[in-house]
This record gives C-alpha cells, sequence and structure tokens, in this order.
C-alpha cells in the first residue's frame, strides 16, 4: 500500500470509524472494561472503550490502574483473546432425530455473525493466523470455523504500553501489526494531540477509509504527515523495548526434545495444580472434546463440541488409564506442544507470547522461566 | 464431522466380551477403505470411539468391526441389533501397505484385541498368496476363551500360514502353548533379512515384540505398528491422539517403528 490512504483520526473520528462499520452491518466488538478487566464486548461508542485505564500483570496477578491520560488502548492483552467469537467454547456439530431403528442426522447450521474486531493486538493477529493454519488448512477443515473467519473485519492497534508477561519481540509476533488486518491504528498521545493514525492492510480496509473520508468531518479525519508517521513508528520501537518477558527461542524445539526427561518437569509438577487456566486462556490452544446429549426418550440426540485441556486426566484416557496421569508429564505435554511439536506440526512455533497463560496461572508459573530453568541446566 | 447412518445387517459374539458387527449404508456407496484404517462409530446418544476395520476390503460386503466391550460406549455398541442404526465416519488414518512386503516374508504379530485389526491385513495377503514368501501368524492372548476369529484362523492354515499361537494362561486341558506372544518371534520360520512385520496390540506388547523382531534381525523401518490414543475426531482437529509430533489419527495408526521406537521409550508422552 502506499502510504497516501493512510490517515490521522481523531477520537472524534474513530467514533466515526465505529458509526461506518455499524452502517455496514458489522457488529463492532471491542475492548470495555468488566469485573475489574479488560473484557470484548460489543460497542457503538468510544465511550465504552476503557478511558485512561492501564494494567498491571504479572505472574499470577493482573490489575487493573488508572493511567491519568486519555489513552482509549492504553493496556495489553486481557484474559478473553478473540479465539471464543471464531472458536466457540461449546458448539453444535449435528443433531439426530430417531424414527423407529432410523436415525436422520443433520449437520448444525452454521450462520456466522459479522463481527468488526476493535483493537486487535499483534500477538493476537498472529494467534488467528495459527488457528487458521491448525482449523483450516486441514485434510478435514473446520466448516464453523472457517464460515466465522470469512465474516471478521480486524481493526488492529499497536500496543503501546506492553504487559508485565508480554514476550511478543521474543516470538516476532509483536508488538506492531504486521499483517491480518484490514486497518491498523496506532493511538498518539503527544502534544500534537489526542489522534490515530490508521493504515489499511487490505483493500478492503483501504475502501473503508476513503469511505470515511468522506463521511467524517474535517478535523476528525485528516491526511496523516511525516511527523505523525514517525510518532507512530516510535510508539511501537518504544513498546518493543518494554517487553515484560523473553524467551529465547534458539533451537528450542531441540532443547525441549532432548529434555524429555528433565527433572524441572517433575519440579513445575510440584507448583502446578493443573487447573487447565493456561490452556483456557490461550489464543492458540485448540484441543476440544465432544459430549453426545440426547433427550430422556431417546429420540433426539445431539453432539456438542467443547474445548477440552491436555491438563485434564481424561484426555488422555484410554482402557485401563490415561496416558499421561502424571501432571509432569501433562505440563510438558503442553509446553512441549506449544514451543516445539507445533513446529513440526504446522512450521510455526504455538506460542505467540502474548503471557496469558502465565498471568492467569494461579500458581504463577511461568513457561518463560521454565524453559530457561531446562535450559540452564541441560542434561 | 457428521456420522453417517449404517444399519446393522449382522452380529456375531466372537468372545464372552468380543463381538463383530457387519454394517451397511442406510443410503448412498458402501466404506472404501484400506487394511488398517479405522472409521470413528457411533451409538447415538451414547458416543463415539475409534475402531479398526476387521473385515476384508477387497471383496463387496457389509463393513465389519469387532470390538471389545470395555466401556460405556463398546457397550452400548454390544447392545446393538440387527436392524439397529449406528453412526460411522471416517475412514480415518493410514493403512499397513501390505503390498511392500511383495517378494518377502510378512509377519504378523497379534495381542488380544490387536488381531482385529491386523485380519484386513492377513486376508490381502491371503487373496494374493502367491506374491509373498512365508506367511507367519503370531497371535497371544489372555486364555483360549479369548481366541478370536477360530473358524479363519484354522481356514488361514489351510492357505499356507504358519500360525502360533499362544495364552497367557491355559486350563489344563489346554494342549497349546503358555506365554508372552514374544516368546513366539524366535522360533517362527521367517527370514528376519526379508521380512516386513506387523504388529497390533496393547502398547507394551507391540514395544516389547518390535525389539524381539529387531533382536531376531529384523530393521526397525521393516517393522509397522499400529498405536492407540484417545481420539475424539479422527482428523487431527480434536488434539487428543497427539505423540509428541504425531496425530496419531491422521499420521496413524500405522507407523513404522522405526519412526516411533524413540518416542516409546518415553514414558507417559
Ligand atoms: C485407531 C484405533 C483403533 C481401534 N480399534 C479397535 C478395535 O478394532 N476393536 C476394539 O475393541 N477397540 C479398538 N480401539 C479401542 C477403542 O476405541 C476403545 O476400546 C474405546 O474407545 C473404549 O470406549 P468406551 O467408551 O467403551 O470405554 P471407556 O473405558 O468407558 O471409555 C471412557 C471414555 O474414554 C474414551 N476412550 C477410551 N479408550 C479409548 C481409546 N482407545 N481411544 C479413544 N477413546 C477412548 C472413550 O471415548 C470414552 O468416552 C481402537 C482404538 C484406536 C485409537
Ligand atoms: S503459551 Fe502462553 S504466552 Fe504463548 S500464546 Fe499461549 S497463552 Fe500466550
Ligand atoms: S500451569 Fe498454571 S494455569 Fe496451567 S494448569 Fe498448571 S496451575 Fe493451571
Amino acid at each position: 500500500m502506499d502510504n497516501s490512504s493512510e490517515m490521522i483520526l481523531r477520537v472524534a473520528g474513530l467514533q466515526s470509524l465505529i458509526d461506518l462499520l455499524r452502517a455496514q452491518a458489522w457488529v463492532v466488538v471491542g475492548p470495555t472494561v468488566r469485573d475489574g478487566a479488560i473484557v470484548h464486548a460489543p460497542i457503538e461508542s468510544v465511550d465504552q472503550l476503557p478511558r485512561g485505564i492501564g494494567d498491571l500483570q504479572d505472574g499470577g496477578s493482573y490489575r487493573l490502574r488508572q493511567r491519568g491520560d486519555e489513552a482509549l488502548f492504553g493496556y495489553s492483552v486481557g484474559p478473553q483473546g478473540w479465539k471464543s467469537l471464531l472458536f466457540p467454547s461449546r458448539e453444535l456439530l449435528w443433531s439426530g432425530q430417531r424414527d423407529g431403528a432410523d436415525v436422520a442426522v443433520e449437520p448444525a447450521v452454521v450462520d456466522p455473525p459479522r463481527l468488526a474486531l476493535l483493537g486487535v493486538r499483534s500477538c493476537d493477529l498472529h494467534a488467528i493466523a495459527i488457528h487458521d493454519r491448525v482449523l483450516t488448512e486441514r485434510a478435514v477443515p473446520d466448516a464453523a470455523y472457517a464460515a466465522r473467519r470469512d465474516n471478521i473485519f480486524v481493526v488492529a492497534v499497536t500496543c503501546s504500553d506492553p504487559g508485565g508477561t508480554c514476550f511478543c519481540v521474543s516470538m516476532g509476533t509483536g508488538p506492531v501489526p504486521d499483517r491480518g488486518f484490514d486497518l491498523a491504528l496506532t493511538e498518539l498521545l503527544d502534544p500534537a494531540g489526542h489522534r490515530f493514525l490508521v493504515v489499511p492492510g487490505t483493500a478492503r480496509g483501504a475502501q473503508v477509509l476513503d469511505e470515511l473520508r468522506a463521511l467524517a468531518a474535517d478535523e476528525a479525519a485528516m491526511p496523516a504527515d511525516e511527523p505523525d508517521r514517525l510518532a507512530a513508528r516510535d510508539v511501537g520501537a518504544q513498546a518493543a523495548l518494554r517487553m515484560g518477558r523473553a524467551l529465547d527461542v534458539d533451537g528450542i524445539r531441540d532443547l525441549l526434545y532432548a529434555n524429555t526427561e528433565h527433572p524441572q518437569w517433575e519440579d513445575v509438577a510440584s507448583r502446578c495444580l493443573a487447573c487447565t487456566n493456561c490452556t483456557l486462556v490461550c489464543p492458540t490452544c485448540f484441543c476440544t472434546s465432544v459430549d453426545d446429549v440426547g433427550d430422556l426418550t431417546g429420540s433426539t440426540t445431539e453432539r456438542w463440541r467443547v474445548w477440552d485441556s491436555c491438563f485434564n486426566t481424561d484426555f488422555s484416557y484410554l482402557h485401563g488409564g490415561s496416558v499421561r496421569s502424571s501432571v509432569s508429564s501433562r505440563y510438558r505435554q503442553w509446553a512441549t506442544h506449544k514451543l516445539a511439536s507445533w513446529v513440526d506440526q504446522f512450521g510455526t512455533s504455538g506460542c505467540v507470547g502474548c503471557g496469558r497463560c502465565i498471568t492467569w496461572c494461579p500458581a504463577a508459573i511461568d513457561i518463560t522461566a521454565e524453559v530457561a530453568a531446562i535450559r540452564s541446566r541441560e542434561d | 464431522m457428521v456420522p453417517r447412518p449404517f444399519r446393522l445387517v449382522g452380529r456375531r459374539q466372537d468372545t464372552t466380551d468380543t463381538f463383530t458387527v457387519l454394517l451397511e449404508p442406510t443410503e448412498g456407496d458402501p466404506l472404501g477403505f484400506v487394511p488398517g484404517q479405522f472409521t470413528m462409530l457411533s451409538a447415538f446418544g451414547v458416543g463415539e470411539v475409534p475402531v479398526s476395520v476387521s473385515g476384508a476390503a477387497h471383496v463387496a460386503g457389509p463393513l465389519q468391526h469387532t470390538v471389545r466391550d470395555v466401556g460405556a460406549v463398546t457397550h452400548a455398541l454390544s447392545r446393538a441389533s440387527v436392524g439397529d442404526v449406528l453412526g460411522v465416519r471416517g475412514p480415518y488414518g493410514t493403512g499397513w501397505d501390505v503390498a511392500h512386503g511383495h517378494g518377502k516374508d510378512v509377519v504378523f504379530v497379534a495381542g488380544g484385541i490387536g488381531l482385529a485389526p491386523l485380519r484386513p491385513a492377513v486376508l490381502e495377503v491371503l487373496s494374493h498368496r502367491d506374491r509373498y514368501r512365508r506367511v507367519v501368524v503370531l497371535y497371544g492372548t489372555r486364555s483360549p476363551d479369548d481366541l478370536l476369529f477360530a473358524d479363519s484362523l484354522a481356514d488361514w492354515q489351510g492357505q499356507g500360514v504358519e500360525l502360533l499361537v499362544t495364552v497367557d494362561y491355559g486350563p489344563p486341558s489346554w494342549a497349546g502353548r503358555v506365554g508372552l506372544v514374544t516368546t513366539l518371534i524366535p522360533r517362527a520360520g521367517f527370514d528376519p533379512k526379508y521380512t516386513l512385520a506387523f504388529v497390533c496390540g496393547p502398547e507394551v506388547m507391540m514395544r516389547r515384540s518390535a525389539m524381539a523382531l529387531v533382536e531376531r534381525g529384523v530393521t526397525p523401518d521393516s517393522i509397522r505398528v499400529s498405536l492407540e490414543r484417545n481420539m475424539r475426531c479422527g482428523v487431527g482437529l480434536c488434539g487428543h491422539c497427539q505423540f509428541r509430533e504425531l496425530f496419531i489419527c491422521v499420521d496413524g495408526p500405522v507407523l513404522s517403528y522405526a519412526r516411533v521406537a524413540g518416542l516409546l521409550g518415553y514414558r507417559e508422552v
């Protein structure tokens, strides 16, 4: 894209963007504050965004704080990724009607909503790209995911204030959105005023900007100039220097494969509660199970797909017992899958460095620290 | 992900806990498969489990599955009677590729219900008996009462199969061998340098058998095993069957022992 289509939006211009997307029949889903956390919800107004709110994240801890400024995107990722919108935690696969001995099976109808996702961070863009690979580029793709995925408009945002558990720089996934968006915003809060540099990533995004230009008041949406671009670049560059965590990924696949029997796995097992939080908050975890439910008369049955976790004992159950009965083997499976076997399976890491698994672990277990411990005491 | 309705057209009780179902689609084409593949078999309203095909691939006829009743779903399957409808998805996974054994000795090592997934492979070999040299079936089971496919076994012997059977526990009336199936490997008549071996049974049994075959001189890449893991989808999406980088439902269940020998050596992978 040549940069003539880039624009500067004031807060009123951001409101015009939301209005325009809504007028184009998109349901705009963006960050809001609820129960002391940043969560995604349908929004209509910039007033619903978390103005002046930041966050403090560390192993096992998450708190919102007042930033003392007007920033609308001045926090990092909250507990929810976008996963549950594209890949619901519970989804009907099919239903069957019994008629005598016969059973008629009907696939579930997927009628995906048109969602405009506002404020998607770079790590989460990469997570969506990973899910595209895992769920759609397969011999038997997940058609419901693909249908939902085809019905989203993505407005990304550059991270300006990374969280204490972020390590996207180590994973090469952030903090500046590099792909997978229709529009990308960078929030600027300097003496030149509160504004957003907005860059199109697709023809569809550029089209929206053209319409916005025609629609918004002159002072709310303006052409971007060079100082704006430099300021925006600086936001990303500064953020990259303030990662809360780091992970040395050099040779990590071979490192973990070679240390299948490292004593650190037992060490982490003495702390891990096998609560499954890390897998539920992880934007790339995709494991599921199925529940068959029937009514009392046995005339209808349904099969539901539900999120599952490799930390559950039942996950690897075979007649006679679970393959991974020890917690150490389950943590090892999770970490090795994220960082090593995922590479063999899908050609990328399964971790985007969003830090959620660290923040939301009740035992403050930190995948970056566990891997560092293995690296420092290699067998 | 949607099962096709198949009608139960025949049922056989093989042993006290093992039975065979014969299934035909209520509409549409019969299921094509290669020996070693499995389907996801549903008892409507109860659940779905992976089960290997146990019938011949090269002759038309109902889809056959031989199932051991070990839990909720397999028990519900055991209660289905002729006329009932079950759900079938698949076939899924890799096959035994027995044709790679043309011109060689082929050795089948089965433990318990593991004979069921091997049966289509044995039948394929026997349908082209002249393309193979010696055909050996080594079969170990818990007790004489647990012997599967007794009629077929006699039949196979008639078609030039060297069959050696052993049981873990034999009553005084049992005149045959007692001991693990691995003890049959040193005494069977095959030339390890020109052998392709197919092993199916509980994981420890497959590992010990593969090690005994290697001991005898068969190279690890001439040994195939069929691994079993929990499976919820059969197509690599549910994640349950992962064996480090392998999805057993897609990359397996049949895998070269050379590929998995190292991984099988670790506990709880
Ligand atoms: C590729 C493959 C081929 C198989 N072929 C045969 C065969 O030909 N004949 C045969 O008798 N058995 C076969 N099995 C094993 C069979 O799938 C299990 O015995 C069956 O799933 C047990 O389910 P259940 O509900 O009756 O038992 P339970 O013990 O009650 O199972 C409880 C739960 O665990 C799950 N579960 C238990 N064991 C397995 C398993 N091995 N795989 C997946 N999920 C499991 C079940 O889905 C169930 O929901 C095969 C397994 C695999 C992976
Ligand atoms: S493993 Fe942890 S840091 Fe990596 S993507 Fe998942 S939740 Fe984020
Ligand atoms: S690592 Fe933490 S979040 Fe994950 S299962 Fe263990 S205790 Fe729960």
